[in-house]
């Protein structure tokens, strides 16, 4: 009961993070689909730093420098969709997908050429951190707590207070309401896009750093991260785009995606004997249901997807 | 000249070589920085592909090879220009592909059917999977990525399961198809001999080209082809002029979903590939369809090249030697490739640009004398 426990907040803290990304970008209206790629090229980061930093340092700069890593990767990573799409007006869509390829297949592609170099016959393109990710855990009493988990609530706040209480928050919602109205009192609005990608790749990136370190010490960059980043984006549209909401509804999908990785253990559920392939597919059934009840409703930012031309009425 | 350059096809022409000469340089500058001794053999090697055996029969063979794996990615690619047209990005299409293959193995395997069976099983399966990812985009509101990509998962999960009764016992790989049930395979209609008797080539490989000529005829010249373009134009147009824009989308979907199944019997039903019951992640030809699609320039004829050339890249990389490169970096070039497309509007505007330009000089000239 306890592993689902903390399955299911790591979880939820993988999609409260990498949601918030998808709805601070969409906020500013950009449609990030690139969430996915993103997240894989912000594990790469924070994996390479976990594996190569020196054991002996403290365990809380070795968080700081991961969580560092990720969110640096994440951010340069996200330029990408920033130039095409908000100054290159190229379809959103198109670019989200082949940054999602380009991220799994760059991934695979650097991991594999660092273990050829170190060993000519590891062909695989798995990293191992087993050594530094105690770092990214506390012990209290017997039971072990994530430290990521406090850094998605710390986020979320933060993302909350940064939407509805401050000045560029709220210039960045009308930017993804209405760009021309913002245009017109001197907010710029190719700038505030920028941003609000920028910051969605940042988050997206200690998702994907916080995904692969969940209950794991290696990770096959060949498999991606199987669908979170559309996960995430389906938790931020039953969230209605607003921070509180996400971060319930991340809760909801975690329990489910924690649920197939424990249900052996629960005896009742071992003993209906169902296969695996069924909890391993719960959370995109889930997903699909959710979608189809909130979706005709949705109070998605009207602007967004649209690319931004100062002439257009 | 100028003329010549302001065609329509003519710029996606010159557009998809940018985007191919582009990817094949970054491709070429990342082999340059994991081993720069033999970078340039290598990128040859994937552009050589299967020129790199030393006669000509065993080329003849691998060409084979090349074209067997090119005609379901074409079958993917047409799928998602279809779904396009109606204004609808079909990243499903890997869902579909994987239903479709699930279908036809389970019917040739399990139940021991005829090839023909196998393959409607399979369209109606990728359609079926298409026609709910409609059903939810029309009526519902969702987005039809999210939905896609939920069920490609979805899909990959249960086929796994379905199939698992058909297993090989010592591996996870589906059973032979050949051994256990030679009248699922495709007939080949003597193709193979034209391959050095490549057993592989079937029917598949020219029928995924007429499919192409059909979808170009069906878009252009029918009145059906003609609503779908007019409900992706504007949704809101097409309804007030009478077209049902809610069953277009979902006919569109399952025709799409239809053609990504298709593709899937076109691979597993030659025998080529067996399915892995615990692979983890969805099959890649659906997004390789992507690539090809809009390399094609959105065209069905444009895209029977450009998915030769995807799957002839994409074969080749598997030609390099292991312990220096990754084979992946095949894909590492398509997934350049199609974030180049994106630029392919922003270049033809721009290229259209420059032809006014020069257009309205040359007038203002004449009008002075």
């Amino acid at each position: 009961m306890l592993l689902l426990i903390q399955y299911t907040l790591i979880f939820a803290s993988v999609l409260t993070l990498v949601a918030l990304g998808g709805c601070i970008s969409e906020h500013s209206g950009v449609i990030n689909l690139g969430l996915e790629g993103i997240m894989i090229i912000g594990a790469l980061g924070g994996a390479f730093t976990l594996k190569y930093l020196p054991p002996e340092m403290p365990s809380f700069l070795i968080l700081i420098l991961v969580l560092l890593a990720s969110m640096i990767c994440g951010l340069i990573y996200s330029l990408f969709l920033a130039i095409a799409c908000i100054n290159l007006k190229a379809d959103q869509t198109l670019v989200g997908t082949a940054l999602n390829m380009l991220g799994v297949a760059a991934a695979t592609v650097i991991v594999k050429s660092v273990n050829i170099a170190e060993n000519p016959d590891n062909v695989s393109s798995t990293v191992q951190y087993v050594q530094n990710k105690k770092a990214l855990v506390a012990n209290i009493g017997s039971t072990q707590f994530n430290l990521f988990i406090p850094v998605a609530v710390l986020a979320l706040i933060l993302a909350y207070v940064l939407l509805y209480k401050t000045r560029f928050g709220l210039r960045l919602m009308a930017c993804g309401e209405h760009p021309q109205a913002a245009d017109s009192v001197g907010i710029n609005v190719f700038k505030m896009r920028a941003w609000g990608v920028l910051i969605s790749g940042m988050l997206a990136g200690i998702g994907g750093i916080v995904y692969i370190t969940a209950g794991v010490s290696e990770w096959k960059f060949e498999v991606g991260v199987a669908g979170f980043g559309f996960l995430a984006l389906a938790v931020m549209i039953f969230g209605q785009w607003k921070p509180v909401n996400i971060g319930l509804a991340a809760l909801l999908f975690g329990f489910f995606r924690a649920l197939s990785n424990v249900y052996s253990g629960f005896d009742f559920l071992a003993a209906m004997k169902i296969p695996g392939s069924v909890y391993n597919m719960m959370p995109y059934i889930i997903s699909l249901i959710v979608l189809a009840l909130t979706s005709s409703r949705s109070r998605a930012p009207k602007a967004e997807g649209i690319p931004y031309d100062k002439g257009s009425r | 000249m100028r003329k010549f350059l302001s065609r329509p096809a003519v710029q996606s022409i010159i557009a998809a070589l940018l985007c191919i000469l582009l990817g094949l340089l970054v491709g070429y500058v990342a082999l340059l920085i994991i081993n720069p001794a033999g970078a340039t053999e290598a990128i040859v090697t994937i552009l050589k592909n299967y020129f790199t055996y030393p006669t000509a029969a065993a080329a003849r063979k691998y060409l084979g090879n090349t074209l067997v794996k090119a005609a379901p990615l074409l079958m993917c690619a047409l799928s998602i220009q279809f779904c396009y047209q109606v204004g609808l990005f079909n990243i499903g299409a890997a869902g579909q592909y994987v239903a479709g293959a699930g279908a036809a193995l389970f019917c040739a395997l399990s139940l021991n059917l005829h090839w023909s069976i196998c393959l409607l099983a399979a369209i109606a399966a990728g359609g079926i999977f298409g026609a709910i990812v409609g059903f939810l985009k029309a009526y519902l509101n969702v987005n039809e990525v999210i939905s896609g990509i939920m069920l490609n998962w979805i899909g990959l999960y249960s086929v796994n399961m379905l199939l698992t009764g058909v297993k090989e016992v010592a591996s996870p790989y589906t059973v032979n198809l050949a051994n256990t049930n030679p009248g699922a395979i495709l007939p080949s209609l003597g193709l193979d001999r034209l391959f050095s008797n490549n057993k592989y080539v079937t029917v598949a490989i020219p029928l995924s080209i007429i499919f192409a000529i059909l979808i170009k005829i069906v878009l252009s010249k029918t009145v059906f082809g003609y609503e779908i373009r007019a409900t992706g134009i504007a949704r809101d147009a097409a309804k007030y002029s009478g077209m049902k824009e809610k069953r277009n989308v979902i006919v569109s979907l399952f025709i799409g979903g239809a053609l990504a199944g298709t593709g899937a019997a076109f691979l597993y039903l030659t025998g080529y590939e067996q399915w892995s019951v615990t692979q983890s992640s969805v099959p890649g030809m659906g997004f390789n369809g992507i690539a090809a699609t809009f390399l094609g320039g959105l065209d069905p004829i444009g895209t029977i090249f450009s998915s030769y050339f995807i799957q002839h890249i994409t074969s080749g990389g598997s030609y390099l030697d292991k312990n220096i490169y990754p084979s992946q970096i095949s894909d590492f070039i398509s997934a350049i490739i199609i974030y180049l497309c994106g630029f392919v509007l922003f270049f033809k505007l721009f290229l259209t640009s420059v032809m006014k330009k020069k257009n309205t000089k040359t007038e203002g000239e004449g009008g002075d004398r």
